[in-house]
């Protein structure tokens, strides 16, 4: 493990120091995950800023930065800010974000006035703004037989805290948070489950703030949540993947904080910012590229679709003697699409054997493709002849709409049409449905 | 024997406006019930009204004899679809395991009796093969059906549904009139937001018709009537032509 | 503010934060307009992630908003620090005063540039006021009306940017959103017209300013961006609750006489009914009629206590006559009054079957009739079917008003 350490240039001053961060980060982000599914996460920004006040009382009560009053004037705090926002909002005067932003804007400047005119306080407002884990990480005291910063003792009860909460009160944060309204009615005080969560943000977000300081735990409270928001449909899961998104930026952003000898706070939430990014870009099902990848697949198959149609429709001729053979120049098959779908249709098709190429840039159905182009063209015909026997348009609007139905009509359907259609044998334009 | 429902002068308004006015209501046995009239006539905040959701400027609610804040174990409450964050990460079957929370109480956890409850509760709306799917996935049918599932897993005395028609195809309406049905012969209360004038003379057994005030209350064959429900809707023609088909649909059967 | 997007300001001014520490790296040295325009671009990128954020990605715009915030601060922190690493000197000492404000730091040319830029933002809005009304309003019609709703957002977004940006060096970053919020928050206290609002919550903003920094001139030891804060937020629960018809006090006042007067007409329309079939009885329409306490009581869900005090102030207001034993009679005045809330009631009842339709939007507790809200045509038939027998039939017997 030593090794480990020296090989990265990190002594156990920086290892205490990752540790404190990654303790606090983990705490905010599972917290996070409720404020983000309840659209509270402002007021996770409004709190870490509005407990200042609540520092400032419990370190003149009790003369000591860390430590129990200090948290609890936090949480105090924690609650104040919700139950007046909750009070100017339900007054019906103020909107909701307003009132948010007045009541924490408010307290926060009471908090910085209280930290100025305090004067000999030993309280250093950059330290409370900015956070310093090294200096956290300089004052320790011995526990179980090992140097333990002192700091770290209140983020590991804020953690056990949170780690408590979340499971006892785990099926009443989900319905509350998923459904208010069925919960008062099966008599879970909603309003309470509120403002114990936000008591609780409260007391994290002090025990925060000597790793990150006040300004950037929103970072730690919402990002690793939003992140885990688009990675996960579970609950559970999204507090973990939340979590180790936490902790995997705590880490970074302190050795790459280290590497560029700037503030590992910033780096922090620069480092859950990218993974937030990344997690925009390659999720798997809510991602901005899967989403491309999954229309561009899309396309590609339309514009197979069509082509093999195409396909069909000059078999038809030549079954009728209109044309001399089946095979057409892929230029001519591929003239019902467009754009760079149409391009990589044909390829796609001949991967997929459904057409082959007969020389000469031509191509013609092979026997899978004719079955697909088959089915394809009935649910075009059923389609048209579906909408001119019941709205009655008239044949020449007919095409479009099926053109555009018959990549999504799936076969329960088609026969259910069929049946309904009494076994016609053609559509509206005269021609065979297969 | 105390009744069942007993809404006494409640008025609920929002600022000056109101939105039920002197409603006075007593419902003695367990029926199918329809709560019907316009567009902002107040069926939802009735519904609200009862279940405590929304503070009354004047009245009482008393559910079997008692305050409802005493009897929330014996409702089961179906919200409007569009109430709930659908893309909420959850899957279908904890959704369902929800309606369970309200018996369990605080600190328990569900367990493997909920899950299993939960799941026969999936079965009888006939989406038990969606159990693990998130909810986001869901039709509208399927996702009213898993509601529907949810306020069955409170095994409640009383249901209040908030249009859980609205929005949905055939088949699921079909189906959750059927199971309307079932719970009614097992003794229970329904009470149903419902918009379709259309359907009520089949689906319910007995009316409330509501227009901010209420108009009348009573069995579908008498309360149902081309005057009272040209009290509930003012004279706009095409809901009373509907209507009236609807009646002489039902005369007929 | 108008377009709850209060917050979407505090991000942007936090999102300023890196533009300019890289404005601060490239120029080399503390120029205003450099690191001003820094600012003002990495604002808008902020603004900008913010709705790209919410369009594309199930993230809903709060979480997409403390996004932006947090992780352009974060960055912007670990820039500064950076440049306070590299750069000897104090020059970084402007940066600081970014997050917390230090009014008195700035020097006339800063000013100059400020009061230009403040400028600029002014007459835009006084051009562009029709439009963003419009867009604020609703956009959707906006873009149908054919106005270019897109650019004109992004304008009004660049707009918010740049005056954050421009009050940055004076209160701060944190400050910035009270500043954006209050006096916007206070002026709509004052006032219902868009036109009103903005002139008002330029006079606040400024009021606010000059109080804050004349306090924490004159004292010392108080810095001026919490102050300024702290005056605006005065200013605001003043107004919150002397505003007014807005104002908590007037609304309070508002409805407990409301409440009370609702409740009068519920008593006296109780008393009407019971006294009414007695009185017809009899076959004598003005014999006034005991009712006894436990009556009334029953009748609605009052209780005891609320229903004595209701029962003492009609007495005192002289509608009333305690007769011994609990029980109590109409006066003349009182009876008549009674029959013109029981009639007022009636009509109501029946406006809202006969025209059911209408009812909905013109429906008013406040109003003891509808007389005076519908048009005279509609309440002549209702008070002919007041009258007409066959409605007396159903019940509903009409009190004649005198």
């Amino acid at each position: 493990m030593s090794d480990f350490l020296d090989l990265l240039g990190l002594g156990p001053l920086a290892l205490r120091a990752i540790i404190m961060a990654v303790v606090c980060s983990v705490a905010c982000a599972l917290l996070g995950c409720y404020l983000v599914l309840r659209r509270m996460s402002l007021i996770g920004d409004a709190i870490s800023h509005a407990v200042l006040p609540g520092i400032v009382l419990g370190y003149l009560l009790s003369g000591q930065v860390g430590g129990l009053p200090v948290i609890a004037g936090a949480m105090a705090l924690g609650f104040l800010t919700a139950y007046l926002t909750e009070a100017l909002r339900s007054s019906g005067k103020v909107a909701e974000d307003s009132s948010m932003g007045i009541v924490f804007t408010s307290l926060f400047a009471v908090g910085v006035l209280m930290v100025t005119r305090a004067g000999n306080v030993d309280l250093d407002p950059s330290c409370v703004l900015y956070g310093n884990l090294l200096h956290a990480a300089l004052q320790t005291v011995p526990m179980i037989g090992l140097q333990v910063p002192v700091a770290l003792k209140g983020m590991l009860i804020a953690l056990a805290a949170t780690l408590l909460f979340v499971a006892l009160f785990w099926k009443e944060l989900k319905v509350t948070s998923f459904d208010p309204a069925l919960a008062t009615s099966m008599g879970i005080n909603a309003a309470l489950v509120n403002y114990l969560l936000m008591s609780m943000v409260g007391g994290v977000t002090v025990a925060a703030f000597e790793a990150v300081g006040s300004i950037l735990v929103i970072a730690m409270l919402i990002v690793p949540a939003a992140c885990a928001q688009l990675l996960t449909d579970r609950l559970g899961v999204m507090l973990l993947l939340a979590s180790m998104v936490a902790a995997l930026s705590a880490v970074l952003g302190y050795l790459s904080a280290e590497w560029l000898n700037t503030t590992p706070a910033g780096m922090m939430a620069v480092w859950a910012g990218l993974l937030f990014l990344a997690a925009v870009l390659f999720a798997p099902r809510h991602g901005v590229l899967s989403r491309i990848v999954r229309n561009a697949r899309l396309g590609i198959r339309i514009a197979g679709e069509d082509v093999i149609a195409t396909l069909y429709r000059v078999e038809e001729a030549k079954g009728r003697g209109e044309r001399p053979d089946t095979a057409l120049p892929i230029a001519e098959a591929r003239r019902a699409t467009h754009g760079l779908a149409g391009w990589l249709a044909v390829p796609s098709l001949w991967r997929h054997g459904q057409v082959r190429f007969v020389g000469r840039g031509r191509i013609e159905l092979t026997e899978e493709g004719r079955r697909r182009a088959e089915a394809l063209v009935r649910a075009h015909r059923l389609w048209e002849a579906y909408l001119g026997e019941n709205l009655s348009l008239p044949a020449d609007h007919l095409h479009e709409p099926a053109e555009r139905m018959e990549h999504f009509l799936d076969p329960r359907l088609m026969d259910e049409i069929a049946a309904q259609l009494r076994q016609r044998e053609t559509d509206p334009h005269g021609r065979r449905i297969p | 024997m105390e009744p069942l429902l007993d809404i006494h002068d409640v008025t609920v308004a929002y600022h000056r406006r109101p939105v039920l006015w002197d409603v006075d209501l007593t419902l003695t046995e367990p029926r199918l019930i329809g709560i019907v009239g316009p567009n902002g006539a107040g069926k939802s905040t009735l519904l609200k009204a009862i279940l405590g959701l929304v503070p009354l400027a004047s009245g009482e609610v008393r559910l079997f004899g008692r305050p409802v804040a005493e009897q929330r174990r014996r409702i089961g409450y179906v919200p409007q679809r569009e109430s709930v964050d659908w893309d909420f990460p959850v899957n279908v079957l904890d959704v369902v395991l929800m309606g369970t929370y309200g018996r369990l109480g605080w600190f328990r956890r569900p367990g493997r009796k909920e899950r299993a409850r939960a799941r026969e509760c999936l079965g009888k709306v006939g989406i038990g093969e969606l159990a693990q799917r998130q909810i986001g996935q869901l039709s509208g049918g399927q996702q009213q059906r898993t509601f529907l599932a949810r306020a069955l897993a409170q095994q409640a005395d009383v249901y209040f549904m908030d249009e859980p028609m609205a929005g949905v195809d055939a088949a699921t309406e079909r189906a959750i009139f059927t199971l309307l049905h079932e719970l009614r012969d097992q003794g229970k209360a329904v009470l149903v937001v419902h918009h379709d004038l259309r359907t009520v003379p089949q689906y319910f057994d007995h009316v409330i018709l509501l227009n901010m005030r209420l108009v009348a209350s009573g069995p579908t064959t008498e309360v149902f009537t081309p005057d009272n429900l040209r009290k509930t809707y003012g004279g706009r023609l095409s809901v009373l032509d509907s209507a009236g088909e609807a009646l002489r649909a039902a005369s007929g059967d | 503010m108008l377009r709850r997007r209060a917050l979407t300001g505090d991000a942007v001014s936090h999102a300023a934060l890196p533009g300019v520490c890289v404005a601060f790296l490239v120029a080399g040295e503390r120029r205003l307009p450099i690191l001003l325009f820094g600012a003002f671009l990495s604002g808008l990128l902020g603004a900008m992630t913010i709705s790209a954020l919410r369009r594309w990605t199930r993230i809903k715009e709060d979480a997409a908003v403390g996004i932006v915030l947090s992780v352009f601060v974060g960055a912007g922190f670990a820039l500064s620090r950076i440049i306070q690493g590299s750069v000897t000197g104090g020059s970084k000492a402007g940066l600081n005063s970014y997050i917390l404000g230090k009014t008195a730091g700035m020097i006339a040319q800063d000013v100059y540039l400020i009061s230009a830029t403040a400028l600029l933002c002014l007459v835009l809005v006084v051009l562009l006021y029709k439009e963003f009304k419009l867009i604020s309003f609703d956009a959707g019609f906006a873009r149908v009306q054919g106005w270019p709703a897109q650019p004109l957002d992004l304008l009004l977004m660049a707009l918010l940017a740049a005056t954050v940006v421009i009050g940055l060096p004076a209160v701060g970053a944190v400050l910035m959103a009270a500043l954006l919020i209050l006096p916007a928050a206070t002026a709509r206290l004052w006032t219902d017209r868009l036109g009103t609002m903005l002139l008002l919550a330029a006079g606040f903003g400024a009021a606010t300013g000059a109080a804050g920094t004349l306090l924490s001139a004159s004292h010392e030891k108080l810095p001026a961006g919490p102050v300024i804060v702290l005056a605006g937020a005065s200013f605001f629960l003043a107004s919150l609750f002397l505003a007014p018809r807005r104002g908590l006090v007037a609304g309070l006042l508002a409805r407990l006489r409301f409440e009370r007067e609702l409740q009068e007409r519920y008593l006296l329309r109780v008393l009407f009914d019971l006294v009414e079939p007695q009185g017809s009885d009899h076959g004598s329409q003005n014999g006034p009629t005991t009712v006894s306490f436990d009556d009334l009581l029953g009748r609605r869900s009052w209780g005891r206590s609320r229903l004595a005090r209701l029962l003492a102030r009609a007495v005192r207001q002289g509608h009333l006559e305690w007769c011994g034993a609990d029980r109590y009679a109409l006066t003349e005045a009182g009876l008549r009054r009674a029959a013109a809330v029981a009639r007022g009631h009636r009509l109501w009842a029946l406006f809202l079957t006969e025209y059911a339709d209408l009812a909905a939007g013109t429906a008013n507790l406040a109003e003891e009739s509808v007389e005076s809200l519908l048009p005279p045509d509609v309440v002549a038939d209702l008070y002919r079917k007041l009258d007409q027998p066959e409605a007396q039939a159903r019940g509903a017997l009409s009190p004649r008003a005198q």
